[in-house]
């Protein structure tokens, strides 16, 4: 390489360790200070922001969830009146589902998928800062309106009529639909990333029959998220046009159809449970490889499973309106799908169990969450089984018990793997292990407060408990049932808190981590813990599903990327052969001024449309700017001390 | 199995399965809503039994395997998997067919309004002299099959009386109608089961299933107009109740009260509970009611009049007399 283009200084034989580690880093860092933290466009900082901001709504959406349950303690409570309730319950939900849940496993995916596939950046790295400007901005929108009781009322699912302009009037239901565009764009631009660097930037020979389990979790959810996005992106346009232009979209008296909405908001919010649920199965998949030791069992099997349910959750967003009374027959055929997503589903936990029974697992604290998860999520599934079936869902749509099914679907199917996730590449983000008693408690806490929270609430469900409901009459035989489920409540609540107190400590007191402290199989423990900037000092090259079990330090490399640019390897899609080699942008402050610029223009045109035309032109503007062609001039490089 | 589903199911619970429960099995629906439960219960407990089983066994035997083996259990798993689904399929839609099959004829017809937030009631009858309207209280004979028109004047609401039968929602610009078939004679509680805003939690009603000739006794009082005000306090009431705000929106039968945008009042006080089950039915709870509707069910649409104390007492009087 270097005979051909001896101007320009590439990785190879004759520039390695300490000399191509500065370089490197001179040329993948960004300034210092407040500015270029601001301009960073390095996914792992990116990641770990939007990490750390999904776990301030974490934080902020339980702490909503103790305040519905002290109030529902007790029968007739007047500890939060009705409007404060409503608001309270429409807030957690939407939090919960729309700041955190989505966000955060995207944020995973962000941080670690880069590193697990052997790439110096993500693609599109500044879409990426975008993206989280956006994420923000809607997050933020939504929470100081909370703060200054003007946040949303009418339920995360935002059921028209009563979101239309004659039952809410006001500006609560346009924040919440305003900030429902924020997070969609959010997503729709971390699924395009994601789905570019998993299918162009794997590391030479991680063909797609070899990519690990999690990337491939990723690529189906990314690929969802790109197909289930736009229905909601049209359905809360159609919302907001209704109540801010005066359209009739959902209003019967003038020919529009409130169930258009339904429709629309579940052929969304299906694939939504399973955009939240299918990376925890790929966080799964890498645990129970890694602390069984041995290659996971059925690779071929998972991803097809997981393709499977990726495709099947399209299919049965209508068991969400079985009460609304669409034709019997049609009922059924969702009702068959509904229950068919339990195939793959089993399957995945089948392989989960069969690669343990295979394998000799290590009880390590991300372990215990896989061991959690295993026996919380599995109750959820069944449950969920119980509400495909038309003639049980309509007695127990809308009642507790559904809240305690999809409570163990999200948190022992979602929360339980992204907490053993966590603990499992903490050290790989930081270069420190988290305490592994203070995560055995923790883990402890959460999984016996979860357990008391919710499993009574079948029970409660099953009595005739409503949900969303702000308070109930004494005498019902719910009220020793509530109880329990608020004192577990905050045992969960402590159990979290520990968790969150544990990684911040740990950040400073933690034990110094080598690169692959829990001896796993991934690319991404190849490289030093933390990484560096620009993560790989050589691309390595793969020729196994578990490359640092089967060559560890003797993993073959690749040489010849730019040192003086930022530069990535592109590979082709299916067998991973090197093709290009692509430039990857430098740092720029135009993400956020963009952004800033966007985020104007959606709060402004919840008072007057014109903003959409007024507001679009500094957003054109900063667009213009950030995508100005750059000049291939090569640049001296500087030199190094 | 008709008897054996309630004995599965009495957990502790069947004790405490109330008025407002769905393993009561007090209608037709409800009892097949109990077996099937239970079919799924019994199955899906035993999928539980066996992933917690190999879970522990994976756990505990840490020693390496023969892979081909484990191939073909997973094939039996998916095969296990997938014959369960297709007669759980089955099990739910032959349940849903006996629940949803017409009845030859539904001799009872109510029409049920819901607003924000009470249940308008209408029993039409072919002699519109002999159709009715109460609110907030459904009335059902034992044993006889009733369609229930559902409709709704703003917002989705969903119509669902746990003992007896499952959800149907109540929807602008639709009509919806569910058959539902009382079997027990009691005492039981409906409710609001859609989010429909600030008071969905006080949006309830009161059932009382009955034999034919206490329903047909009941149906012929209601068609009395109210009573007329006997003492001189509940005459007074009755002057304030038909000549001021409250005629507005109220309408008592055989009075010039007829307004129709809110309850109606002709036989208020033989209803078991007031403000949609947000009360139950005492003076005490009626003067409370009355001096201030906004307090226990704030946002509703009856306002706070602000009556003089000898306002209140005759309109308390006469209202509670309305039997």
């Amino acid at each position: 390489m270097t005979a051909l283009e001896p101007q320009i200084a590439r990785d190879g034989p004759d520039l390695t360790g300490a000399e191509l580690h500065a370089r490197l880093t001179r040329t993948w860092s960004r300034e210092r200070g407040f500015w270029g933290w601001l301009s960073s466009i390095d996914h792992k900082e990116i990641g770990r922001r939007y990490i750390v901001t999904a776990f301030v709504f974490l934080s902020l959406g339980g702490a909503l969830a103790l305040i519905m349950r002290a109030q529902l303690a007790r029968p007739e409570s007047g500890l939060i009146s009705a409007d404060r309730y409503n608001q309270i319950f429409t807030m957690h939900g939407t939090t919960m589902m729309f700041l955190f849940a989505v966000p955060v496993m995207e944020a995973m995916a962000i941080y670690i998928l880069p590193l697990m596939l052997g790439t110096r950046n993500i693609a599109f790295p500044r879409l990426n800062a975008f993206s989280y400007w956006m994420y923000l901005f809607g997050g933020l929108l939504l929470w100081v309106s909370f703060v200054l009781n003007v946040g949303p009322d009418a339920g995360w699912f935002s059921y028209t009529p009563l979101s239309g302009p004659e039952y809410s009037p006001g500006k609560r239901v346009d924040i919440w639909a305003q900030m429902v565009t924020f997070t969609e764009i959010a997503a729709l631009c971390v699924a395009v990333e994601l789905v570019a660097t998993i299918l162009k930037q794997r590391a030479p020979g991680m063909t797609l029959a070899r990519m690990p389990l999690f990337a491939w979790s990723i690529l189906v959810v990314a690929l969802m998220i790109i197909f289930s996005m736009p229905a909601i992106a049209m359905a809360s346009g159609f919302l907001l046009s209704d109540r801010l232009v005066g359209t009739h979209f959902y209003n019967p008296a003038e020919g529009g159809d409130p169930l258009l909405w339904q429709h629309m908001f579940w052929f969304f919010g299906h694939p939504e449970v399973y955009i939240i649920f299918l990376p925890a199965a790929g966080f799964i998949s890498e645990l129970t490889q890694a602390f069984s030791g041995r290659r996971a069992f059925g690779y071929t099997a998972i991803v097809l499973s997981m393709t499977a349910t990726g495709l099947l959750a399209f299919g049965l967003w209508v068991h969400h309106m079985f009460a609304t009374g669409l034709p019997r027959l049609g009922y059924a055929f969702y009702t068959a799908a509904s229950m068919t997503v339990s195939i793959p589903t089993g399957v995945q936990i089948f392989c989960w169990i069969a690669t343990i029974w295979l394998g000799r697992p290590r009880f390590q604290v991300p372990m215990l969450w896989v061991i959690g998860f295993l026996v919380t999520f599995v109750i959820g599934g069944l449950t969920g089984v119980m509400l495909a079936s038309v003639p049980l869902d309509l007695q127990l749509h809308d009642t507790f018990f559904v809240v305690a099914h999809f409570h163990y679907v999200l948190i022992g199917g979602a929360v339980f793997p992204l907490l053993g996730a966590i603990t499992y590449w903490f050290p790989k983000a930081t270069g420190r292990l988290m305490s592994e008693t203070w995560g055995k408690v923790s883990f402890a806490l959460t999984f016996i407060g979860f357990h008391v929270t919710f499993l009574p609430m079948h029970l409660t469900g099953m009595l005739g408990m409503p949900r969303r409901v702000y308070t109930y009459p004494a005498g019902m035989g719910w009220d020793t049932l509530n109880m329990v489920s608020s004192i577990g409540a905050f045992v969960l609540a402590l159990g979290t808190v520990i968790f969150v107190i544990n990684a911040v400590f740990s950040l400073r007191n933690g034990l110094a981590s080598n690169a692959n402290p829990w001896n796993a199989p991934g690319l991404e423990w190849a490289t030093s813990s933390p990484p560096p900037t620009y993560n790989f000092a050589h691309v390595p090259i793969v020729s196994s599903h578990t490359p640092m079990w089967d060559e560890g330090a003797n993993m073959p490399v690749m040489s010849g990327l730019r040192v003086d640019a930022r530069e990535t390897l592109l590979t082709s899609a299916i067998d991973a052969i090197p093709s290009v080699r692509e430039p990857s942008p430098i740092p720029s402050i135009w993400p956020l001024i963009a952004g800033i610029a966007t985020a104007i223009c959606f709060i402004w045109s919840m008072f007057t449309p014109w903003a959409l035309v007024i507001g679009a032109v500094p957003a054109a503007a900063a667009l213009i700017v950030w995508f100005w062609p750059k000049d291939n001039v090569v640049h001296a490089e500087p030199e190094v001390d | 199995m008709r008897k054996l589903a309630p004995a599965l199911l009495a957990f502790p619970l069947a004790a405490c399965g109330g008025r407002q429960s769905m393993l009561g099995a007090d209608g037709l629906d409800g009892g097949l809503f109990a077996n099937l439960f239970t079919i799924f219960l019994v199955v899906t407990a035993v999928f539980y039994v066996l992933v917690i089983v190999g879970l522990i066994w994976a756990l505990a035997r840490r020693r390496e395997g023969a892979e081909p083996a484990v191939r073909t259990a997973l094939f039996v798993w998916i095969g296990l998997i997938s014959v369960t689904l297709v007669g759980l399929t089955f099990a739910s839609w032959f349940a849903d067919r006996t629940m949803n099959r017409a009845p030859a004829k539904a001799p009872l017809t109510v029409e049920l309004t819901a607003h924000q937030w009470w249940w308008d009631v209408r029993y039409s009858h072919a002699d519109p002299a002999n159709s009715l309207r109460t609110s907030n209280e459904l009335h059902l004979p034992a044993g006889v099959p009733v369609r229930v028109i559902l409709k709704s004047s703003d917002v989705i609401h969903s119509f669902w009386i746990p003992n007896i039968s499952g959800k149907q929602d109540l929807i602008p610009g639709r009509v919806n109608d569910i058959f539902i078939r009382p079997t027990r004679i009691g005492l039981y509680r409906g409710q609001c089961a859609e989010f429909c805003g600030l008071q969905h939690a006080h949006m309830a009603f009161d059932v009382t299933v009955e034999s034919r000739a206490d329903f047909e006794k009941w149906w012929a009082r209601s068609l009395q107009p109210a009573l007329a005000p006997s003492t001189p306090l509940q005459k007074a009431g009755y002057e304030y109740v038909t000549s001021r705000e409250c005629s507005t929106c109220h309408s008592i039968l055989g009075t010039p009260a007829g307004g129709q945008v809110a309850p109606d009042l002709t036989h208020f006080a033989s209803r078991r509970s007031i403000g949609a089950g947000t009360y139950p039915m005492s003076t005490g709870h009626l003067y409370a009611w009355i001096a201030d509707p906004q307090g226990a069910k704030p946002g509703n649409k009856m306002p706070v009049i602000g009556l003089e104390p000898k306002d209140l007492h005759a309109v308390v009087a006469y209202v509670g007399s309305l039997k």
